[in-house]
């Protein structure tokens, strides 16, 4: 158990919604201006401070790729990357990223031309019901770019040396993304395909 | 999730006093501990003060004595990625790399990691009492399911423990957590006074005044000898530990050892460490001899033994 009852509480709240008679009347929420770069290009908005990073995608720029699975960093669905490295969307301010460079599915690749990883994915079917691709791909693709630049992982012998491409550093580098479906098997398939492993 | 204020601050004195001076104010870093609760409002800050800007925290130094100071917005990525981290103080790298996820460990930072509260399953249902969440209330573990919770050091207002992995290495290692308090002076705390036990007072997780700003944790110089972190968990990643162990240790088998999972802080007892080259049984005899399980969580004792005795026979290897 990762964290009680969590997401079930959370869920009941729509995002952005005052929770009820909670702000002990009508006064406004806060709201502050913020601008960043989605997909190269840049996006200002004025948003309610409570506004995460993965509803002002979803909810405000129509960015609806990136998904809500937990909304409490259990899932990984709503991964993304931020100045190259990847997040979760769900637990950050959309006011945290003031001048940031975020990267979603949507600008990895498009239906026409997809990035390799998606391409992998669809070839070695490494889905069933979707929900969580998005999420799998980015973090897929970040996994792949964090084994080059030699971040360490639990599952390296010698801690030091740098991390070689394996099906068990895969497991453990994507453990943070959790698809319900059980497509792992296919999903290491098409990872290590575009390892080229 | 409550409304709130939003604000940056450039430096640590103005971050301090942003917080000092208004009693609803929180500092947010990564915020993937802060905004999960407030996402449950177990935490309900009118105003947050992010810290991100700070200038001089984000970078891992060499010490004037030969250690290590890391700055508090270092993220758990970076800083067990660091190639001296990873050759003098492994068991630091160890113990980040079993933590949470790598989208987690790329958000979150020395200081928000430190600071991150308990996963007691009550604390995290509003619907039941918690002396932790809402002081006086009562506590829902102690008649409850407490698989999870503290073996030693616990009270009878609550028996929660401190869930983090990174400080159980910091605790073996003697880090100095370094401060800048609200009227703008600093503080060293030793590590093993950092973190609380929860006696009378379960709501304090730790020693730090409100507007207390962490700036930095420095690590002296290095031990030398095998670095471990084994962490014992429900599946073989992504989760919390039931049980862990940190160790340093040398080559003639003496050593240190602190246990993660099963107190409301990181659990060393010194003087039990001269026991070591005696084995694991030796050890924990005395490291645990005060403990007060329940009877849902009393496997924590024999799976701390076995957990530092397969330290100990991979050290002679
Ligand atoms: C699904 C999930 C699984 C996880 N699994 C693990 C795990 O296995 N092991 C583990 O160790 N952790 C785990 N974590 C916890 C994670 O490591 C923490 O959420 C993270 O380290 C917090 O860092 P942050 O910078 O995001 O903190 P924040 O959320 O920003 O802050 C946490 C607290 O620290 C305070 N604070 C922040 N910076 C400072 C400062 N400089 N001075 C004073 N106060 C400050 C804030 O006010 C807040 O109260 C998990 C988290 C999730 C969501
Ligand atoms: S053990 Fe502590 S945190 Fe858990 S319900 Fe009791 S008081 Fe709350
Ligand atoms: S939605 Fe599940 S981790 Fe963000
Ligand atoms: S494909 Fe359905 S959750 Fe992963």
């Amino acid at each position: 158990m990762l964290a009680g009852s969590g997401a079930a509480v959370a869920l009941t709240q729509a995002p952005g919604v005052q929770a009820q008679g909670s702000s002990g009347g009508a006064a406004t929420p806060p709201t502050m201006p913020v601008s960043f770069t989605v997909n190269g290009k840049e996006a200002e908005l004025t948003l309610d401070t409570r506004v995460t990073l993965l509803d002002a995608l979803r909810e405000h720029l129509e960015l609806t790729g990136s998904k809500k699975g937990c909304d409490h960093g259990q899932c990984g669905a709503c991964t993304v990357m931020v100045n190259g490295t990847r997040i979760n969307s769900c637990l950050s301010l959309a006011v945290q990223h003031q001048g940031d460079e975020i990267t979603t599915i949507e600008g990895l690749g498009t239906p026409d031309n997809l990035h390799p990883m998606q391409a992998a994915f669809v070839k070695h079917d490494g889905y069933q019901c979707g929900y969580c691709t998005p999420g799998q791909i980015c973090s897929a693709v970040a996994t792949l770019a964090e084994i080059r630049a030699g971040i360490p992982s639990h599952v390296q012998d010698d801690i030091t040396a740098a991390p070689a491409f394996s099906a068990a550093e895969l497991r453990e580098r994507m453990s943070g993304n959790i698809c319900r479906c059980g497509a792992y098997s296919n999903i290491v398939d098409a990872i290590t395909e575009v390892a080229g492993a | 999730m409550r409304p709130f204020t939003y604000q940056r601050v450039a430096t640590a004195a103005e971050a301090a006093a942003a917080v000092a001076g208004n009693p609803g104010a929180k500092f947010l870093a990564g915020g993937t501990n802060l905004l999960d609760l407030m996402k449950l409002e177990i935490e309900r800050p009118a105003h947050l003060v992010d810290v991100q800007d700070i200038e001089g925290l984000g970078t891992i130094e060499q010490a004037e004595d030969g250690g290590l100071r890391i700055g508090a917005l270092v993220t758990n990525t970076t800083l067990a990625a660091n190639e001296r981290v990873r050759r003098d103080y492994g068991v630091l790298t160890r113990a980040i790399v079993a933590g949470a996820s790598g989208q987690l460990r790329n958000k979150a930072t020395t200081a928000g990691n430190l600071l991150q509260r308990t996963r007691c399953p009550y604390f995290y249902d509003p619907n039941l009492p918690c002396n932790k969440r809402n002081p006086g209330s009562g506590c829902a573990a102690l008649e409850g399911y407490s698989r999870q919770l503290a073996v030693i050091g616990s009270s009878d207002k609550c028996i929660a423990t401190y869930p983090g992995d990174m400080a159980i290495a910091m605790r073996v290692l003697d880090a100095t957590v370094e401060t800048v308090q609200p009227d703008g002076t600093t503080r060293a705390i030793p590590f093993a006074e950092f973190h609380r036990l929860p006696g009378d007072e379960p709501e304090r997780d730790n020693v730090l005044a409100h507007g207390e700003l962490i700036t930095a944790v420095t690590l002296p110089r290095p031990l030398g000898g095998k670095h471990f972190y084994q962490k014992v968990r429900d599946r073989a990643s992504y989760a919390y530990a039931l049980v862990s162990v940190a160790a340093v240790i040398q080559p003639d088998g003496t050593g240190r050892v602190a246990f993660g999972g099963v107190a409301h802080k990181p659990w060393r007892v010194e003087a039990a460490e001269a026991a070591l080259p005696q084995g694991a049984a030796a050890v924990t005899a005395q490291v645990f001899a005060d403990a007060r399980p329940t009877e849902h969580n009393r496997f924590k004792l024999p799976l701390a033994t076995r957990a530092l005795a397969g330290v100990l026979a991979e050290a002679k290897g």
